[in-house]
């Protein structure tokens, strides 16, 4: 059985077909790449499987149970963790309340028991332990707000990592950062795929996505046959059309990966 | 011995630091912005006055009462408003107050534009209540409020609200049920401020519509922005200035509304976190006042 099914799964937003018939297994351990060109749904797919937004059609089942019809918060309590293309730290909260906040269904499960103080000694100790893994020590009381971007994305990764996941959507963990920052989140992303750990990785960094991944998805842009008319949109949307096919970056992904 | 008229402005403040309080909750500590407020307030208010005259129900019960049923009705209007978000959520919530408010107006069930009379200060040893003992019971119940906030800021219902305030999307995907706590934060803000309507009801032994009317909810509001949204002691603070303005002059109990329109603006433009919250020009002003010029922050 396979930590992660999607079959066939389909999103349209309106006439646009943002995603269209994709299909892929992930395996415990295994660190699954996701490329494609800009809008070829590589978000929506993370979108779909964390519960954002339903798919349009299509099945995914985790660890054998269907998520399709899941809300976000049972989705993640099933051991789905994700960070966010842009990052989304809890800003004016401090690193460790952010990464407290995913311990809350594990500890403070009924409402009843929601009303009993947060900051508890032992809490606070696997606090700390996800912190410094996550090399944010010397910063527990900063707010994210605070933070440069390399460590927000480590605390994105930290919070997600306290709900136990079984299973981690990275998305972009590497874009906007300088070398030695990448090089760090990757040696994080390494420690965890060493735990058994499921990750998928979107990533534009090819050089990222080839040290790190042995397996992956790659997205197109849907065909534009495959636009739908909706009762709402008499013509098919377009979407923006991708001009910025780097030279270098097309020709490597022809060669090496296209199917 | 206090006077009357410092007696009755002292109750209407703690009123209004109940409802500043209770609208807190909901806009503060969960941050879904409310412009519909005084409704609550309003079926608060209404349902202690009819329980008290039609039904015959003493003090005691109908105020209690009042809480509840603002409550059921706060968690039934907030199911809708989970749909929607910010701006949209503000107009949703300003329609539930117009609608609230005609509902009064016209039902001739509640007494129409006339409104409801007769009712009283609670009674108690066998007699009524005084003005000032009424004032010390409101101000003991508004205590054990603060006391039950306090516990609710260090539980982790205070931290779920905060992480749905700052980002809905990122706390859902942490594992926060965001539709439960929203409800919860709806449903102890509309209940506070029925309490609030009961105990203004039975203050002022007459209650109109127009009293829960949209402009209501702006003076709540005003107060909650003015003292610091989010902040325990903000709003508090917000109730008591903007409640004594009014009495301090008589113009500007004329052009209320448009002062505190005014206000809600300048806050909004140069200390949006309120005169209590975060990055407030406060304890700057008053470091220079004690140090001088030369102070060191």
């Amino acid at each position: 059985m396979s930590l992660l099914e999607v079959r066939a799964l389909s999103k349209e937003f309106g006439g646009l077909r943002a995603l269209d018939g994709v299909s892929f297994a992930a395996q415990e351990g295994e660190i699954l790449g996701i490329i494609g060109p800009n809008g070829a749904g590589k978000t929506t797919l993370f979108n779909l499987i964390s519960g954002v937004y339903p798919p349009s059609n299509g099945e995914m089942s985790f660890q054998g149970e269907s998520i399709l019809r899941m809300k976000p918060h049972q989705i993640s309590r099933l051991g789905i963790g994700r960070t966010f293309q842009i990052v989304r730290p809890f800003q004016n909260l401090d690193v460790e309340t952010n990464v407290l906040v995913a311990f809350g269904h594990r500890y403070y499960p009924s409402l009843w028991k929601s009303s009993a103080p947060f900051r508890q000694p032992g809490i606070l100790r696997e606090v700390q332990a996800l912190i410094e893994r996550a090399g944010l020590r010397s910063y527990t009381k900063h707010l994210a707000k605070n933070l440069p971007l390399g460590f927000k994305k480590r605390l994105e990764i930290a919070r997600a990592l306290a709900l136990r996941p079984r299973l981690l959507l990275l998305d972009e963990p590497s874009a906007g950062l300088r070398f030695e920052e990448s090089a760090q989140l990757m040696e994080l992303i390494r420690q965890v795929l060493g735990e058994g750990i499921g990750v998928l990785l979107i990533e534009h960094n090819m050089q990222v996505v080839m040290d790190l991944c042995k397996r992956i998805v790659v997205l197109r842009r849907a065909l534009p046959g495959k636009f739908v008319q909706t009762p709402w949109s008499s013509r098919p949307i377009w979407g923006r059309r991708h001009k910025c096919w780097k030279p270098g970056r097309s020709r490597f992904l022809t060669a090496s990966f296209w199917p | 011995m206090i006077s009357g008229y410092l007696i009755t402005i002292l109750i209407t403040i703690v009123i209004y630091a109940m409802l500043a309080h209770s609208l807190n909750i909901i806009t503060g500590h969960a941050g879904q912005i409310s412009l519909g407020h005084a409704s609550f307030f309003g079926i608060g208010a209404y349902t202690s006055a009819m329980l008290y005259t039609e039904a015959g129900f003493p003090f005691w019960i109908s105020v209690p009462m009042a809480a509840v049923a603002a409550g059921i009705v706060g968690a039934l209007l907030g199911i809708p408003c989970l749909r929607v978000r910010d701006d949209f959520l503000a107009i949703t919530t300003m329609g539930i107050n117009f609608v609230v408010e005609a509902i009064f107006l016209y039902l001739p069930f509640f007494g129409g534009a006339m409104g409801i009379g007769g009712i009283n200060l609670p009674g108690w040893f066998g007699r009524e209540m005084t003005k000032p003992e009424y004032f010390i019971l409101i101000l003991v119940v508004f205590g054990l409020l603060l006391l039950l906030d306090r516990r609710m800021g260090r539980s982790w219902i205070g931290l779920a609200w905060a992480s749905i305030r700052e980002d809905e999307l990122a706390a859902g995907a942490m594992g926060v049920d965001v539709v439960r706590f929203k409800v919860l934060a709806f449903i102890l803000g509309s209940a506070i401020a029925g309490l609030a309507g009961g105990f203004y009801a039975h203050f002022l032994t007459f209650i109109m519509p127009q009293n829960f009317g949209f402009g209501q909810s702006i003076v709540i509001l005003s107060m909650v922005v003015f003292g610091g949204i989010g902040s325990r002691w903000g709003p508090i603070v917000g109730a008591i200035i903007l409640g004594v303005l009014p009495e301090v002059s008589r113009p500007i109990m004329e052009y209320r509304i448009l002062i505190y329109g005014i206000l809600l603006l300048g806050m909004m433009r140069f200390q949006p976190g309120g005169l209590l919250g975060p990055e407030s020009i406060l304890p700057r002003i008053l470091r220079r006042s004690v140090y001088g010029l030369r102070g060191q922050g």
